[in-house]
């Protein structure tokens, strides 16, 4: 950006009208600089929801103003404040009661049986490879999350310092290391899905279980989380449903797309139900990622593709 | 801020105005240690330099390169159109630095592992699509390295506009300030501003104990901590957490780094993100007056630099030393040094009638001593040097005692009969730099992670480099290596030099097997049969040869090889017992229980430590960052200290009070100088003289005598209880307090 555009961003950001959102900034500030203590930590996930709120906030701005180069600054001001924080997790462990290192955990004797297969398929002198498989293990045995203890338990199977399998742990995000419930429901946010109604999904869900993201419903069931593109643009939008009522036997792992605000709520009724809803595209009217109301082309068999004559050769 | 001179030199020729390097016809430069290098008919075989060619430079830092016998190992590249042959499996960074060519990086450590992930050192290479991480990449036969293009800056400038914008902008109040690699390199390599407009992140503190600080938002994961920790320290707990811009360094769960390296790691930042806890705040590094000289906390004679402001020691940092301490250092020789401002004897005292100490004048104090020692007959004055004297001071004291008539005059720690009349009986004959390479340890009765650190380190990394066995006979201790515990007492040792022992064939199968005993078993009944034992083992598995020494012994104090030189080496026992007037030079750790109650004890020292309670006079001696001393590390390399600060008070160099004693008490010794007491020491150890020299015995340790005396079943005991605290001084620190309080196990 030029001179111009970085003073212009600068001055607007420090102008008055950047009261409302002044204050997710503050409020993300404090949180990350703050000292010690569960009181700064808290203060961190308060920031994730701000951050939201404020992109959201920035993003009505933008389509009300008319100057170029201010609106610019809000957006990217905006992103920068959300795409730091969207993590939803931190980066250290918090002791508590039912996650600490002290915990006695270990992978159950069928769990044993699918660990040895996992390292087998590597060399004995790369067993560190066998982390992420074993890692999926035990958060479909523990209930959808991985406690400390459990990847404690994994490190010395795999002969490795602990601090290898935090590491890794800490870098997916598919693990989780927090208390999920047993349908750990997944939105995707990435834009096609949010332009096609994602935000609203999202809400709907929330509004619906009465709790703010990455919370676990009161009876255990539930908890809503946020995820990056799932390669499903073309159904967009669609939630993931990570089911972990059944222990790691019962497994399963389901998209739901094409959703409505009205629909999502039906499939977590039937998810609370224990029925199954179909998985896949939820428009009646189409079947897999084809169009509603069946193929507009490609109606006859595809012809193969020219390929020279090989016996000739 | 060298770096940031060499770095404007490198980034604009034609500012170097002043001492342009002696003009070489040959645009072809050979780096060979050989007198070869660079002979005029080599210059005169090539053609003439291009003239628009900048002249080129010499190796960073002096560096020598020698390239393998076998010229098919070596490679010829080009940097910045110089020609370099280096050889194979060098790096571009490596190579750019033989060409003189300083390129910027941050996760580059020559001491770790690459990580490659700073990005920093990009360059230009011809044929490459991409600039190219120079410090990852090997360098290839006739490669065209450009260091200086427009592509090359561009990419510096990128990346470290990068690394700037999550680093906050608080140089003033970071302790790294004017010693911080990003900031000397960005004043070189940045642009002059920034694009960045967006809140800059922040990352929560980490607790690493009671000498790290860590501002972590500083941090650029360069990962040089994390690949320390693990690498070198051997503490697996530092590690990179979480992804993206929420990437950081840290321990997940709460924990202390429990390392005696870990002070290391504040050498080792890039950046202000670890410090030094108990230097926060105190000073700049721009007012500080650095002092190279040794440590004496330990019997490895660390490399030091004593930095100061004024009259007060402010830190301590390493030198670099590829035979002793490569550039680390242990955290007790980093953070001993507020000991030395604290507890400090400043005046001549004497005890009165009340059991009070007074201040009294030199004067008056030496006339007391001297008195006292016109009514002791001689056999009963013993003298004894303490864990911390260097070799003029022992020198003097022995020949004052010896003047006065006793011969009792001797070292703490070296036990009551010390193997002193061959000097390999007592000296790490491998030298440290030596155990790299062998492939065999065996530990008598040492636990080197806590007697000497440094030697540890250099342990450790023979054995992550060669896959090196180590067994273990003594108590059970930590490794931060794989090892194997034998046993716990001498009995082990008597199976293995019988051979009945299963570690017999990896010690018949090893190359280059070393044993380290520890002077530990100096303090042992049977020290003669543990050491005969033990040359016995050697013997038998062919541990000494002509090519290789493997037979050692780990001191434990800076002090003791140059004692057992100078041939301080009385019966501690019984001269102490038998002792009507003990004189104590800085020794603490004799056991003063023994002493006769109506003896009278003189102490002679730094530190009002433990034999001040028992002292009748005290006579106020200079500590090691305040003298001109001569110390014999465990290797047999003599070293000497510099004084960095004045002393403190009225007290004097210990070879000077001795000196003073002695003409006062009429027996005069007959040097008046430094170089007079080091013309005498001449006389009886030669080779303290030779500084930074290793002189190897050559008389074989067959000619000893047959020992007559039987193994006793007593194990082994651990000798240094307490990491952090063995001497006057570390006792006396308080941050050596907080270590021992936080840091040691429970």
């Amino acid at each position: 950006m030029s001179q111009t555009g970085r003073g212009c961003s600068r001055r607007r950001l420090a102008s008055g009208d950047g009261g409302v959102r002044g204050a997710p900034w503050a409020a993300a500030a404090s949180g990350g600089a703050t000292g010690d203590g569960g009181a700064s930590r808290r203060a961190t996930a308060t920031v994730v929801r701000w951050a939201t709120a404020g992109q959201c906030d920035g993003r009505r701005r933008r389509l009300a103003s008319g100057d170029g180069g201010a609106s610019r600054a809000i957006s990217y001001a905006a992103a920068g404040c959300s795409s730091r924080l969207f993590s939803t997790a931190l980066n250290y462990h918090i002791d508590s009661p039912e996650n600490n290192p002290d915990m006695p955990w270990e992978f159950t004797e069928a769990n044993m049986k699918k660990v040895n297969e996992i390292l087998s398929h590597y060399p004995s002198n790369y067993k560190q490879s066998g982390i992420i498989p074993m890692l999926d293990l035990a958060q479909q045995q523990h209930g959808g999350w991985v406690p400390v203890a459990a990847m404690n338990a994994i490190a010395k199977i795999v002969g490795v310092a602990p601090i290898r399998v935090y590491e890794v742990a800490t870098f997916y995000t598919m693990f989780n290391r927090t208390k999920v419930g047993k349908y750990h429901l997944l939105v995707c946010g990435t834009t096609p899905c949010m332009i096609r109604g994602s935000r609203e999904i999202e809400e709907a869900l929330l509004e619906h279980l009465g709790v703010k993201r990455n919370e676990v419903t009161s009876d255990g069931l539930f908890s809503v989380g946020e995820m990056e593109c799932m390669g499903c643009c073309v159904n967009a939008p669609m939630i993931a449903v990570a089911d972990y009522s059944k222990g790691s036997e019962g497994y399963t792992y389901n998209y739901y797309e094409d959703l409505t605000p009205k629909r999502v709520v039906e499939i977590v009724e039937m998810l609370r139900r224990g029925e199954t809803p179909p998985r896949g595209t939820q428009n009646p009217e189409r079947k897999n990622c084809g169009p509603a109301g069946g193929n507009t082309t490609l109606h006859s068999e595809p012809k193969p593709p020219p390929c020279r004559d090989l016996d000739a050769c | 801020m060298a770096f940031f001179a060499r770095a404007i030199r490198h980034s604009n020729p034609y500012l170097r105005s002043r001492a342009p390097p002696p003009a070489v016809a040959a645009s072809c430069r050979w780096i060979s240690p050989t007198a070869a290098a660079g002979s005029p008919e080599a210059g005169a075989a090539v053609a003439p330099a291009d003239p628009e060619m900048p002249p080129p430079r010499e190796p960073v830092g002096g560096a020598r390169v020698e390239l393998p016998s076998n010229p098919e190992d070596a490679l010829e590249v080009f940097v910045d159109g110089h020609a370099v042959r280096i050889p194979k499996g060098f790096t571009v960074l490596q190579a750019c630095e033989v060409a003189g060519v300083d390129i910027p990086r941050f996760c580059y450590h020559s001491r770790l592992s690459i990580a490659g992930n700073c990005r920093m050192c990009l360059v230009e290479v011809e044929k490459s699509p991409k600039p190219v991480a120079s410090c990852a990449m090997p360098a290839l036969p006739g490669m065209k390295i450009k260091t200086n293009t427009p592509v090359a800056k561009k990419a510096r400038e990128g990346v470290m506009e990068f690394l700037l914008m999550n680093h906050p902008l608080d140089c003033p109040i970071c302790d790294q300030g004017g010693e911080c690699d990003l900031q000397d390199q960005s004043m070189a390599f940045g642009a002059d501003r920034g694009r960045f407009t967006e809140m800059k992140r922040s990352v929560v503190d980490k607790n690493l104990g009671p000498l790290v600080k860590t501002v972590m938002t500083r941090c650029i994961q360069c990962t040089r901590c994390v690949r320390f920790a693990t690498e070198v320290a051997g503490v697996q707990d530092l590690g990179m957490l979480g992804r993206g811009s929420g990437e950081e360094i840290g321990t997940y769960v709460e924990k202390l780094m429990t390392s005696e390296l870990s002070g290391n790691v504040i050498d080792i930042c890039p950046v202000g993100a670890l410090t030094s806890k108990p230097f926060a705040f105190k000073a700049r590094n721009w007012e500080l007056k650095g002092t190279e000289t040794i440590d004496v906390t330990d019997a490895v004679g660390s490399n030091i630099r004593v930095d100061s402001r004024g009259p007060e020691v402010m830190r301590i940092i390493p030198r670099l030393n590829e035979d002793i301490n490569e550039e680390w250092i242990s955290d007790k020789t980093r953070f001993c040094y507020d000991g030395l401002k604290r507890q400090r004897l400043n005046d001549p005292m004497i005890r009165g009638p009340d059991g009070r100490f007074k201040a009294v004048t030199w004067r008056d104090a030496l006339a007391v001593v001297a008195e006292v020692l016109q009514h002791v007959k001689p056999e009963e004055i013993t003298g004894v040097a303490g864990k911390l004297s260097d070799a003029e001071s022992m020198m003097a004291l022995k020949d004052f005692v010896n003047k006065m008539g006793s011969d009792k005059v001797l070292c703490e720690g070296n036990g009551p009969n010390p193997p002193a009349d061959l000097r390999s009986n007592y000296l790490m004959n491998t030298s440290i730099a030596g155990l790299e390479k062998a492939d065999v340890f065996l530990l008598v009765g040492t636990q080197p992670r806590v007697e000497a650190a440094m030697v540890n380190a250099r342990i450790r990394k023979t054995v992550r480099a060669t896959q090196a066995k180590v067994a273990y006979i003594g108590p059970p201790t930590d490794f931060n290596y794989d090892h194997e515990h034998l046993g716990t007492g001498p009995q082990t040792l008597v199976e293995i030099a019988e051979g009945r022992h299963s570690f017999c064939s990896t010690l018949q199968s090893a190359k280059n097997p070393v044993i380290i005993a520890g002077a530990g078993l100096f303090e042992r009944e049977d020290q003669d049969a543990l050491f005969s034992t033990i040359q016995t083992v050697a013997k038998k598995f062919n541990v000494v040869r002509p090519d290789w020494n493997g037979l050692n012994v780990l001191l434990l104090h800076a002090a003791q090889a140059a004692a057992l030189d100078l041939g301080l080496v009385a019966n501690p026992t019984e001269s102490i017992k038998s002792a009507k007037f003990l004189y104590l030079m800085g020794a603490d750790d004799v056991s003063l229980d023994k002493v006769p109650d109506d003896a009278f004890v003189v102490y002679q020292g730094h530190h009002g430590d433990k034999a001040v309670y028992r002292a009748n006079v005290i006579l106020p001696s200079s500590a090691f960052s305040e003298k001109e001393g001569t110390y014999e590390n465990t290797e047999g390399c003599t070293q000497w200290t510099i004084p960095a600060v004045p002393t403190v008070g009225d007290a004097r160099d210990d070879w000077k009070i001795i000196r003073a004693l002695s003409e006062v008490a009429g027996a005069q010794l007959p040097y008046d100088s430094l170089s007079g007491v080091r013309d005498r020491i001449c006389m009886v150890a030669p080779n303290l003289l030779q500084v930074d020299e290793r002189e190897s015995c050559t008389i074989s340790s067959e000619v000893k005598p047959p020992v007559k005396q039987q193994v006793s079943s007593t194990p082994f005991k651990t000798v240094v209880e307490n990491f952090y605290m063995t001497d006057a001084i570390t006792r006396a620190s308080k941050i050596m307090a907080q270590c021992s309080a936080t840091l040691l196990k429970k």
